[in-house]
């Protein structure tokens, strides 16, 4: 981030997340994964060194799109899906500014999946936060692109027969420079991934499994609860092996381009592990394709972490590029000269 | 800046060229040979270049265009081609077209007949022969009139036009153009005939300019900047385009030259221009006179995208273009910019403009300028992508959820796009309110020249970014608002006057959400105002041409200009009392307009639509104004104007 790289000053260091509370009240339904998320978000502002005015959030339609009400810092609520379109337009002519858009995987995949691929080929360093609920709420209950099959919603009766979408597999897909996936539940992690999030120069696509107590309560309770997290879930930290497990005893190996769980013990060490590494792009296509379903039997672990970060140029810097090739190989344009053109003639 | 022949144009064939006004001479010095021959001159020159898609009529157009052009001869032009980059070779759908009209005196549209029809082969000599005034030429390129060729064009077995004396009412010219294209090319054994037979389109501009005394220089110059690189392409079609040149010069047949004298047009610098250059240019003046850095976001379509084009060519002025995956993307990431402080533009056509219709809604609810231009044609739906129209007047009025009011302005003239886009630039930062540019397909692709203005002419743009708070103002108000009820324009980086804002309905002042019912009505008419009050801000209407008041007022706008204004000249000197209104500010019209509209007994509106301006002046001015419609993707004439007219009179 060009902003994180000018000195903090003794402001930006002093304000906390208070600072980033706005009047509005805050409109979400009680016990809803969105106020986790808004704490965090919160909490992690103040220390990243970017002034408040710095910052802008910029949302589409939906729950989580309420949420630039609620940071006091540059914000628009807009229209749906168009969040990406829209944090590009603003990227590209203000370089300087952390841009920061939260959406959800009806707004982001759905009826913005074209704008949010586009995003990310493009490498525009900007932050995107979906909020995956796995349901339409603010519609009140349909199903979403990432629903599973045989989802019984107002609009599926007999059950969604929509394939899902894998989110972080589609973002490595579109080459998403940065592609990690976090909980509301898990503030620390949450609040990590954020930082990570915002470090990385290019593209961060955070995937944020979040609650939505009303339409869809539990989606990702396996993953949250604490009887089912350390089973379910598989935490990446960059230069360690992939161990999970409550008693801290199984690992992930690799099969071929196979990922297998094998148990700790009788011979087998962690130094037989797969070993993350988040600059691998060919593991991490792997790892984003973990994605069983967890009610199957013999499923893989849900990973949670980096999956993928690489350094590629942004967008808006080759844009900035371009125009001070163009300057300096034309000079500064020049209006009268544009006018006038190659060929003239006067009359008299 | 009067033509000129000198001795390197014909190397190879040393030969020193002198015009005069009414002679030329030809010492052809190798052969010491003398020629005589007359040179007529001529007013009012109507000329069609016609043939197939990929023969390369549209550069041959533009090339004799700027050699009229600068030669002070007024001028308008007409490109007409079709949709496909090349439908079926030497079919009638494939056939493209560039009419130019040129003249001494004063011309305003590319002519409704001409007087000389160029055609390349069959089908085109066939699709255009209708619109060949009786007794004009008909230069005919004798290869493209082949069985194959004949067939293709639908004439019955064993009929050619050019041997059956069916064309006895015309002058024929019959000229092999590809044998002697290959002839002139014999020096070129490395071309092979695909890219020899390339070159015709430059044997028949020599010929044309031979005929209309031209020089070549403007042209030449053209070629070593396109082929500057590829030094055989380039020496081939130069050789190509003497040859053509020379064939009129030498074939005893052709014994007459023709010349059009300069037009008395004012006084000052001039350039050819077309319309979506002139338009390209007027943001890049209204960026720099803003001081607003300007940011292009557009999806390419037909006929709008050279404007990206030329837009993507000036970065050096700071312009950010930016390619955008959709028409969607174009207009939002515009807003994104003017969210941030620039001048946000998105370009596009008809169906475009229908995908934009939501994001227009979001730019008038968050009341940010933004500039849309729609560049209209044929629709519905993908219509008639290559034809003009003017059928999204409505679409910019009324086309979007809720009420949703924004200015509308039209260009009339290719130049005029030029101003347009500046007073656009001018009322959206200004006012802040998005606004709808429509100029059309005629518009953008024909020319014209331009007295262009320098830059110390242009007004400047004033634009007032909210820097701070004011003395007494406890918090930052997005939604306050001044004399002319614009709201600031607070941008992202400006410490202190962090806000939020967005599509929902706002609360007065605050910018708060507010689904408060009052509120709401307020906010709805607090739109309205302000949309209404740019009326206040803008020049009043003036008769264009004609009478002040009388029987007739024929009211118009857009591409329509040239015809009405031609129309109304000629029957306000055939002594009738009518006059022409041409409409630039389309929403909120004129102060004036229902005064003026007062002044007349009739009022015909004449659209290139069914009749869309003509339902929102009978809305708005209770006025019985009657229609004049055509509605055939192309511009309607002066003379069937003058006939329609003529039933009020």
């Amino acid at each position: 981030m060009s902003v994180a790289e000018a000195p903090i000053n003794e402001a930006i260091k002093a304000l906390t997340a208070k600072d980033f509370a706005t009047d509005q009240e805050v409109r979400w339904c009680p016990g809803c994964g969105d106020y986790s998320i808004l704490a965090q978000v919160q909490k992690v502002m103040p220390t990243i060194g970017v002034p408040r005015e710095n910052i802008v959030i910029i949302s589409g339609i939906g729950c989580s799109s309420r949420f630039p009400y609620y940071m006091n810092t540059y914000g628009m609520h807009s229209i749906h899906g168009r969040a990406t379109a829209i944090a590009s337009g603003l990227k590209a002519s203000r370089p300087e500014l952390s841009v920061w858009v939260v959406t959800g995987d009806g707004d982001s995949l759905s009826i913005g999946g074209n704008h949010t691929i586009h995003l990310l080929r493009r490498n525009f360093d900007i932050n995107i936060l979906l909020f995956n609920n796995q349901i339409y709420g603010l519609t009140k209950g349909q199903y979403s692109p990432t629903s599973e099959v045989k989802k019984v919603t107002k609009s599926s009766p007999l059950g969604s027969i929509d394939h899902p979408f894998n989110p972080s597999a589609l973002a490595m897909g579109a080459d998403g420079s940065f592609v990690g996936r976090t909980m509301d539940r898990d503030p620390k992690h949450l609040q990590m991934m954020l930082t990570r999030a915002h470090q990385h120069r290019g593209a961060s696509f955070l995937e944020i499994y979040q609650n939505c107590n009303i339409f869809n309560d539990g989606a990702f309770e396996i993953f949250t609860e604490k009887a089912t997290k350390p089973e379910e879930v598989l935490f990446l930290e960059q230069g360690k092996p992939l161990i999970f497990g409550a008693q801290q005893n199984k690992g992930i190996k690799l099969d071929g381009f196979r990922p297998v769980v094998v148990e700790l013990g009788n011979g087998v060490s962690a130094d037989d592990l797969w070993v993350h590494d988040e600059k691998d792009f060919y593991k991490a296509q792997i790892l984003t394709r973990m994605f069983d379903d967890p009610r199957a039997d013999n499923h893989l672990p849900r990973p949670f972490g980096v999956f993928f970060e690489s350094d590629r140029l942004c967008y808006e810097d080759a844009m900035k590029m371009q125009i001070e090739e163009a300057v300096a190989a034309k000079g500064k344009g020049n209006l009268d000269k544009l006018l006038r053109g190659n060929e003239i003639w006067e009359i008299l | 800046m009067i033509t000129r022949f000198n001795l390197q144009r014909f190397n190879g064939d040393f030969r020193l060229t002198k015009i005069t006004k009414t002679e030329l001479f030809t010492f052809n010095l190798a052969n010491k040979r003398i020629k005589m021959r007359k040179e007529a001159v001529l007013q009012d020159v109507v000329i069609k270049f016609a043939g197939d898609s990929g023969d390369g009529m549209q550069l041959t157009g533009q090339q004799f265009t700027n050699n009229t052009a600068l030669l002070g001869i007024d001028l308008a032009t007409f490109p007409d081609f079709p949709a496909e980059i090349r439908a079926p070779q030497g079919t009638l759908p494939g056939v493209s077209g560039f009419q130019i009209r040129f003249s001494s005196d004063r011309v305003f549209t590319p002519g409704d007949l001409c007087d000389v029809l160029v055609a390349m082969n069959a089908a085109a000599l066939k699709s255009n022969l209708k619109s060949l005034k009786p007794g004009g030429k008909i230069i005919a390129n004798t290869d493209g009139f082949d069985s194959k060729n004949l067939r293709l064009a639908n004439y019955p077995d064993g009929i050619n036009p050019l041997e059956d004396n069916s064309l006895g009412s015309y002058e024929l010219i019959k000229i092999d153009v590809t044998k002697l294209t290959r002839e002139s090319l014999k020096d070129f054994p490395e071309l092979g005939v695909k890219e020899r037979d390339r070159a015709k389109n430059m044997f028949v501009l020599g010929f044309i300019y031979w005929m209309y005394n031209r020089s070549l220089e403007n042209t030449i110059n053209f070629l070593k900047e396109k082929f500057g690189k590829k030094d055989m392409i380039l020496q081939s079609n130069i050789k190509v385009l003497q040859a053509g040149y020379n064939y009129g010069d030498t074939t005893e047949t052709f014994t007459t030259r023709y010349k059009v004298e300069k037009a008395k047009l004012p006084a000052g610098q001039y350039r050819s221009i077309m319309g979506n250059q002139a338009l390209a240019m007027g943001l890049i003046a209204a960026s720099e006179k803003s001081g607003l850095p300007l940011f292009l976001g557009t999806y390419p379509i037909t006929p709008a995208s050279d404007i990206l084009h030329d837009l993507s060519k000036y970065k050096n002025f700071g312009i950010r273009t930016f390619q955008a995956e959709d028409e969607i993307a174009g207009i939002t990431s515009a807003i994104g910019a003017a969210y941030g402080g620039s001048l946000g533009v998105t370009t596009t056509s008809g169906p475009g403009m229908a995908l934009k219709g939501e994001a227009m809604g979001l730019a008038v609810m968050l009341e940010i300028p933004l500039v849309i231009v729609n560049i209209q044609r044929g629709g519905p739906s993908t219509g008639l992508p290559t034809k003009t129209e003017q059928s999204d007047l409505l679409q910019a009025y009324y086309g979007r959820n809720g009420e949703c009011p924004m200015p509308v302005i039209a260009s009339s003239t290719p130049s005029d796009c030029f101003g347009v886009a500046y007073e656009a630039a001018r009322i959206a930062v200004q006012h802040m309110t998005p606004v709808i540019l429509l100029s059309d397909g005629y518009i953008a692709n024909g020319a014209e020249p331009w007295k262009f203005p320098k830059a110390d002419d242009l007004q400047p743009i004033e634009v007032k970014f909210k820097k701070e708070l004011a003395e007494g103002e406890e918090r930052y108000q997005p939604y306050a608002r001044d004399e002319k009820l614009a709201r600031p324009w607070a941008v992202p980086g400006t410490a202190g006057l962090e806000h939020r804002i967005g599509g929902l309905e706002k609360q007065n002042i605050t910018g708060n959400v507010s689904y408060d019912a009052e509120n709401h009505e307020l906010m709805v008419k607090l739109r309205q105002e302000k949309v209404d009050r740019i009326a206040d801000y803008i020049p009043e209407q003036k008769i264009d041409t004609g009478a002040e008041k009388g029987k007739v007022l024929v009211l118009g706008w857009g591409s329509t200009f040239g015809a009405i204004k031609s129309a109304v000249l000629e029957l306000t000197a055939q002594g009738y009392e009518v006059g022409h209104a041409h409409l630039r500010y389309l929403r909120p019209f004129p102060k004036n307009l229902g005064a003026i509209l007062k002044n007349f007994d009739q009022v015909i509106v004449p659209e290139i639509n069914n009749g869309q301006l003509v339902k929102i002046i009978r809305d708005e001015f209770l006025v019985d104004a009657k229609p004049y419609n055509k509605i055939q993707g192309v511009p309607i004439t002066k003379s069937e104007l003058i006939e329609f007219i003529k039933t009020f009179l």
